[in-house]
C-alpha cells in the first residue's frame, strides 16, 4: 500500500486506540491523582464492563443490538462503579489508602475478580454485535463505521468530564482534595465521601470504555491485562495525577504506537516504548507534560 | 536402568525393608510403594490416568474441551470392559496452564495419585515444561498437543504424541495443494512467538519447494489485541493470505481483516486455529464465504460422514456443526479435541498389547516398546479422524489434512491430503535412548 | 538476658535448616520432590525480602532477576554447552550486572514509581525473551538434557537429575541463604536497611548514604533472585519465558506478605504455605486463584505483618 493510506489507516485506528486509552487511563489518573491510589484491579473493572455488555446482549438477542447495547451503556458503568464503591468502602477505606497496601490488596481484589468471571461466565472469548455496522470504503481499504462512532463517543464524554471538572463546584473540590487532603478537609469538604465517589468514578470510565470497544473486540476474562498496562503508561507519560497531560499521552501513545509498529518488527516497538516510559519516569517523573503537582 | 523411586532415598529405605521379609508391614506401613499396591489391590484396582487439564489461564477454552473427551472416552473405554479388564480411573488436575504448574502436576501424578500415564496436555510449553520431569520419573506421558516438540526429538524417551498429526507435518502438507489452486505468491501472519516460528519456517520452504514464493512475513507480537494496522503490510500482489492465529483475540482478528479487504480481498487460507471455538455465523464474518481453512477433523458433519465420525460427535455430546449438543452456540475445538479420544484407545491397544498389569518399572517399559512399535492405526471407531501412520522412532503420528471452503457458514471439504503428504526426514530416534 | 534470647534465636533458625535436612529422610515420596521445589521458590522469596521487607522498597519486577540467572544457566548450558557449575557461577556474575544497572537506575525514583519502573523493566525482559525466540524458544522455552545437568566437584560427580542429589543442593541453597539473611540482619547493614525504611530522610540525616545503601540492597536481592534462578532451571531442567510474567513477581511479594515480611524465616513459611494452600486446593477446585485474592485482601486488612511479623510483634520481639 502507499504511503500516504497507509498513514491514513494507522492514524485512524491510532484514534480508536486513543479514544478507548484516554477513557481507561482517566479512570486511573482520577483515583491516582485525587487520592493517591495505585489501583491495580483496574484493568478487571474494564474487563467487568465488556462482560455486562455480552450479558446484556445475550439475552435480548441480536435483533434488540441497539437496545442491548445502550442498556449496557448505562448500566455497566452504574454495576461497576457499585462494586467499585464497595471494596473502597470496605478494603481501601480501613487501609488508609496507604500506596504499597492499596497495591497489594487491588492485586487480591484483580484476582478475586478474574477469577469470579472464569466461574461464570466461561473461558471463551465472546463475541458482541455492535450497534449498528456499516463498512466505509475508502478507495485503498475498508473501515468499520462503529470505530468512528467510538471516536466520537470518546470525545463526548472527554469534554463532558472536562467541563464538570474544571467549571462546576464538582471540580473545585476534587482539585482542591488534590492539592492538600487536610486543608481540604479542614474547608469543611467530606473527604472519605469524595475517595469514595472517585474511586467508583474512576471504574466507571473504564467500564465505559470497554462498553465502547466490546463491539470490536470480543469479552474474555483475561482481557484486563492489556489496558492496565497500557493505562499506567499513560498515566506516567502525562505526568502522574494530571488530567489533561493523561489525555495527551493517550492521543499521542494511541496514535504512535500505530505508526512506530507499522516501521519495525512490532515486539520489538513494544520493548522500546515500555522501556522508554519506563525511562521517562525515573528521569522526568513529573511525565513529559506534567507540571509538577504537588 | 534403574526405577525412579528406587532412586527415591526412601523408597530405597523401604525396599530394604521389603527384602528382609517385612513385605506385610511395608504395605500396611506405606501406601507409597508402586510395586506392592498392585498385589494390595488385586486385579480390580483402577487403571489410572492424570489428566493434565488447562482448566484455568490462557488455554482454558481448549482444556474445557479436552476434558469432555477425555471423560467420555474413559466413560465408554469402562462400559466395554476397561483395560485388560480392569477400570480407567481419570485423575483431573488442573496446570493453569502454566509449565511450572505442570511440572509439579507431573510429580504429582507420579508419586502421590501413582498414576500408571500423564496424558491430555495441550499447549506446547506446558508439555515441554512437564516433560523433564516426566522422563526422570519415567512416567509415559501422552500428549495431544499438535507441537513439533515431541517429534523433533528434543524431548525424552518417555513422551509421545500418539493421536495428532505434529504442526510441521500439518503445514507441508498444505502447501501443494495452496501453491497449485490458490496462488504461488503468499503473504502470511502468524502470532510472533515459538507456534507462530513453526509455521513461518516450515510453510515457508515447503512453498518454496513447491516453487511459490512467501512476499512477506507479518509477525503479531503475543499481547496484541487490535490487528487492522498490520494489514496495510500485506503486499498488493499477493495472491494467497496465509493466516494462523491463536488466543482470545482471534475473532477480532479475522473480524479486521474482513473490514480491511471488503470485496477485493485476495485468496485466504488459514488454519482453523483461527477460528477455532468460533462460530461461523457470527455476523461480519460473511466475507469468508469462499476462503479456506485447514482442518484436521470437519467440523461440520459431511455429506460423506462416516459412521465412526456420527458416534463419536453422540459420545462427546456435539452435534452436527460441531457444538455443543446442550448449547448451540457453544462451539467445540473439533479440530484438536479428537486427539484426546484416539489417544486413549491408542493407550488401551498398547497396554493390551503389552500385558501391562501395575506400574512397575518392567510394565512401563514394556509399555513403551509397545507403543514404539506400533505403526498404524486404521480409520475406525476408535480413530474417527483417519487412519494414521505412526513413527516410533519419533514417537510421532501423521494423518491425513483436510483443506475446508467456507460455504454459507459452514465448511466444506475440498480436499484431503495423504498420509505422504505430511511426511518428513525424522529428525531424531528416541528409541536409542536408555529406559 | 539479651545473649540469652540471641541464643534462642540462633537455635531456632539452626533448628528448621536441620529440620529441613532430616526431613529428606522422612517424607513420603510425593512431599520430597514438592519441598525440593519450594526450598528453591523460598531462595527466591528470601531474596525478595530483603529489598522489600527490610528496606521497604516494593519492588513488582523480580520475576527479571529470577529469569536472567534461568536464562543465564539456561542458555549457557543449551547452546554452549557449558557445565552445570560453570552455568551456575556466571548467571550469578550476570546477575549482579543486572542488579547493579538496573538499581542503579530505577532507584533513582521511589515509592509508586519504584513499582512501576521495576514492573516495566521486568516487562521489557519478559518481551525480550519473546523476541530472541531464536535463542530461547520463546513461550515454549527449552529443555536440558540429562547429561548436561551432571557435574564433578571435588573429584565426585553428581547428577542433578537425581532427586536425592537435588534436595540436598535445594536444602544447601536454602540454608546458606537463611544464614546470609540472618547475618545480614542482625549486622550493621541490617539495621541501617531497616532504618531507611522506617524513614530515609532520617537515615539520611545521620549521615548515611542511603542510595549506595539501596543500592547494596538491590544488588544482594537481585543477585539472590538469579541464583534462585539458574538453580531453578539446572534443577528442574526447563527455562521459558512464562518465568518473566508479573505472575513470579506477585508471587514472590505473596510469599514474603503471608510469612511476614522484615523476618528471616517468613518468607521461606510464606513460600511452603502458599505452594501447598494452591496445591491442595487445586485438587477441589479451579478457583485457587480467587482463594489467592481473598487471602492477599484479608492479609493486608488484618495481617500487614505476615505470619511471622505477627508472632514477632506480639510475643518474640527478638525475632531477626
Amino acid at each position: 500500500m502507499d504511503f500516504g493510506p497507509f498513514l491514513l489507516l494507522a492514524s485512524l485506528e491510532g484514534l480508536v486506540q486513543a479514544a478507548v486509552l484516554s477513557l481507561t487511563a482517566l479512570g486511573l489518573c482520577l483515583t491516582f491523582g485525587v487520592m493517591r491510589v495505585v489501583n491495580v484491579s483496574h484493568g478487571e473493572f474494564y474487563m467487568l464492563g465488556a462482560v455486562i455488555a455480552w450479558w446484556a446482549a445475550s439475552i435480548l438477542g441480536p435483533k434488540y443490538a441497539l437496545s442491548g447495547y445502550l442498556i449496557a451503556l448505562f448500566l455497566a458503568p452504574c454495576i461497576v462503579g457499585l462494586l467499585a464503591l464497595a471494596s473502597e468502602r470496605f478494603v481501601l477505606r480501613s487501609l488508609n489508602y496507604e500506596p504499597e497496601a492499596t497495591i497489594v490488596a487491588t492485586i487480591g481484589i484483580l484476582y478475586i475478580i478474574q477469577q469470579t468471571v472464569l466461574m461464570s461466565f466461561g473461558p471463551d472469548a465472546k463475541p458482541v454485535n455492535p450497534p449498528f455496522y456499516f463498512r466505509i470504503d475508502f478507495p485503498w481499504f475498508g473501515y468499520s463505521g462503529y470505530k468512528l462512532f467510538v471516536i466520537g463517543a470518546a470525545i463526548v464524554v472527554l469534554s463532558g468530564t472536562w467541563y464538570v471538572l474544571a467549571r462546576t463546584r464538582v471540580g473545585l473540590i476534587m482539585r482542591a482534595t488534590q492539592l492538600d487532603r487536610d486543608m481540604a478537609q479542614a474547608f469543611g469538604i467530606p473527604i472519605k465521601r469524595v475517595y469514595a465517589y472517585v474511586f467508583a468514578a474512576g471504574a466507571m470510565y473504564a467500564a465505559l470504555a470497554a462498553v465502547l470497544i466490546v463491539p470490536i473486540r470480543q469479552a474474555h476474562y483475561l482481557m484486563g491485562a492489556d489496558p492496565l498496562l497500557m493505562s499506567f503508561i499513560v498515566v506516567i507519560i502525562g505526568g502522574l495525577g494530571s488530567v489533561r497531560g493523561a489525555i495527551v499521552a493517550a492521543v499521542l501513545i494511541g496514535m504512535s504506537d500505530g505508526i512506530i509498529s507499522m516501521f519495525f518488527s512490532p515486539t520489538l516497538a513494544k520493548m522500546v516504548s515500555t522501556l522508554l516510559v519506563a525511562l521517562v519516569l525515573v528521569f522526568r517523573p513529573q511525565g513529559l507534560f506534567g507540571v509538577k503537582t504537588s | 536402568m534403574t526405577d525412579v523411586t528406587n532412586k527415591l532415598p526412601n523408597s530405597g529405605r523401604r525396599s530394604a525393608i521389603k527384602k528382609v521379609g517385612a513385605l506385610a508391614v511395608g504395605a500396611a506401613a506405606s501406601p507409597f510403594i508402586p510395586a506392592l499396591s498392585g498385589y494390595a489391590f488385586g486385579s480390580d484396582a483402577p487403571i489410572k490416568i492424570g489428566m493434565q487439564a488447562h482448566r484455568t489461564g490462557i488455554g482454558a477454552s481448549y482444556g474445557r474441551w479436552y476434558e469432555r473427551v477425555a471423560t467420555a472416552t474413559t466413560k465408554l473405554i469402562n462400559e466395554e470392559g476397561g483395560i485388560n479388564g480392569r477400570p480407567v480411573e481419570l485423575i483431573v488436575e488442573d496446570d493453569g496452564t502454566d509449565p511450572k504448574r505442570g511440572a509439579e502436576v507431573i510429580e504429582k501424578f507420579a508419586t502421590l495419585h501413582k498414576v500408571d500415564v500423564a496424558y491430555g496436555t495441550l499447549f506446547s510449553h506446558v508439555v515441554i515444561g512437564s516433560s523433564p520431569r516426566a522422563g526422570e520419573l519415567k512416567l509415559p506421558y501422552f500428549v495431544v498437543s499438535e507441537g513439533h516438540h515431541v517429534a523433533s526429538g528434543k524431548l525424552n524417551r518417555y513422551v509421545f504424541q500418539p493421536g495428532i498429526t505434529d504442526v510441521k507435518s500439518q503445514v507441508i502438507s498444505m502447501a501443494p495443494w495452496v501453491s497449485q489452486n490458490l496462488g504461488k505468491k503468499v503473504t502470511m501472519i502468524y502470532p510472533d512467538f515459538a507456534f507462530g516460528h513453526d509455521h513461518r519456517d516450515y510453510f515457508s520452504a515447503a512453498m518454496k519447494q513447491q516453487g511459490g514464493e512467501v512476499l512477506e512475513l507479518i509477525a503479531i507480537p503475543p499481547t496484541e489485541s487490535s490487528f487492522t494496522r498490520y494489514l496495510p503490510r500485506i503486499p498488493r500482489q499477493t495472491e494467497v493470505l496465509y493466516h494462523v492465529m491463536v488466543g482470545p483475540g482471534v475473532l477480532t482478528f479475522v473480524k479486521e481483516m474482513g473490514q480491511f479487504f471488503g470485496s477485493s480481498r485476495p485468496e485466504i487460507f488459514g488454519f482453523i486455529d483461527s477460528l477455532e471455538a468460533v462460530d461461523f455465523a457470527t455476523p461480519q464474518l460473511e466475507f469468508l464465504d469462499g476462503t479456506h481453512f485447514w482442518e484436521a477433523h470437519p467440523r461440520y458433519a459431511q455429506q460423506n460422514q462416516s459412521e465412526f465420525d456420527r458416534f463419536y460427535r453422540e459420545r462427546v455430546g456435539v452435534d452436527e456443526n460441531g457444538a455443543s449438543i446442550d448449547d448451540p452456540g457453544d462451539i467445540s475445538t473439533y479440530s484438536h479435541m479428537f486427539g484426546c479420544w484416539e489417544t486413549l484407545f491408542i493407550l488401551k491397544q498398547a497396554m493390551e498389547a503389552s500385558g501391562y498389569k501395575s506400574s512397575t518399572p518392567a510394565d512401563k517399559q514394556a509399555l513403551i516398546e509397545a507403543v514404539e512399535s506400533m505403526e498404524k492405526f486404521e480409520h475406525g471407531r476408535n480413530h474417527p479422524q483417519g487412519s494414521k501412520v505412526f513413527n516410533g522412532k519419533i514417537h510421532q503420528s501423521f494423518g491425513h489434512q483436510h483443506i475446508s471452503r467456507v460455504e454459507n457458514s459452514r465448511l466444506n471439504v475440498v480436499h484431503t491430503t495423504s498420509i505422504e503428504d505430511g511426511m518428513y526426514e525424522p529428525e531424531g530416534d528416541y528409541t536409542q535412548m536408555p529406559l | 538476658m539479651k545473649t540469652h534470647r540471641k541464643l534462642v534465636s540462633l537455635y531456632l533458625h539452626a533448628a528448621v535448616i536441620l529440620g529441613l535436612f532430616l526431613a529428606q529422610f522422612f517424607l513420603p515420596d510425593y512431599l520430597y520432590l514438592a519441598v525440593t521445589r519450594v526450598m528453591i521458590l523460598s531462595v527466591f522469596a528470601i531474596a525478595y525480602n530483603i529489598l522489600f521487607g527490610y528496606t521497604g522498597l516494593l519492588s513488582l519486577g523480580h520475576a527479571m532477576f529470577f529469569s536472567v540467572g534461568l536464562y543465564t544457566a539456561g542458555l549457557t548450558v543449551y547452546h554452549l554447552e557449558w557445565s552445570a557449575a560453570e552455568a551456575f557461577v556466571s548467571s550469578i556474575g550476570v546477575g549482579l550486572i543486572f542488579s547493579i544497572l538496573l538499581g542503579a537506575v530505577a532507584l533513582r525514583t521511589s515509592g509508586v514509581a519504584f513499582m512501576i519502573v521495576t514492573l516495566m523493566f521486568s516487562q521489557v525482559f519478559y518481551l525480550g525473551t519473546l523476541y530472541f525466540t531464536t535463542y530461547t524458544r520463546g513461550d515454549e522455552g527449552l529443555v536440558l538434557s540429562e547429561g548436561a545437568r551432571q557435574f564433578t566437584f571435588l573429584f565426585a560427580s553428581f547428577d542433578l537429575s537425581d532427586p536425592s542429589v537435588r534436595y540436598v543442593v535445594a536444602w544447601l541453597l536454602l540454608s546458606l541463604s537463611i544464614i546470609f539473611c540472618y547475618v545480614i540482619a542482625r549486622s550493621r547493614l541490617g539495621r541501617a536497611l531497616v532504618a531507611i525504611r522506617e524513614n530515609e530522610t532520617r537515615t539520611q540525616m545521620l549521615g548515611y548514604n542511603t542510595f549506595m545503601l539501596k543500592l547494596v540492597a538491590v544488588i544482594i536481592s537481585g543477585t539472590l533472585s538469579s541464583i534462585s534462578g539458574a538453580a531453578y532451571v539446572l534443577l528442574f531442567a526447563y527455562a521459558g519465558s512464562s518465568f518473566a510474567t508479573i505472575q513470579y513477581s506477585i508471587d514472590a511479594l505473596l510469599y514474603t506478605l503471608l510469612g511476614g515480611a522484615g523476618t528471616v524465616l517468613g518468607p521461606v513459611l510464606g513460600a511452603f504455605l502458599m505452594f501447598f494452600m494452591i496445591d491442595i486446593t487445586s485438587e477441589y477446585t479451579s478457583a485457587y486463584l480467587l482463594i489467592a485474592g481473598i487471602i492477599l485482601v484479608f492479609l493486608v486488612m488484618y495481617f500487614p505483618r505476615g505470619i511471622l511479623g505477627e508472632v514477632r510483634h506480639r510475643w518474640l520481639q527478638w525475632l531477626p
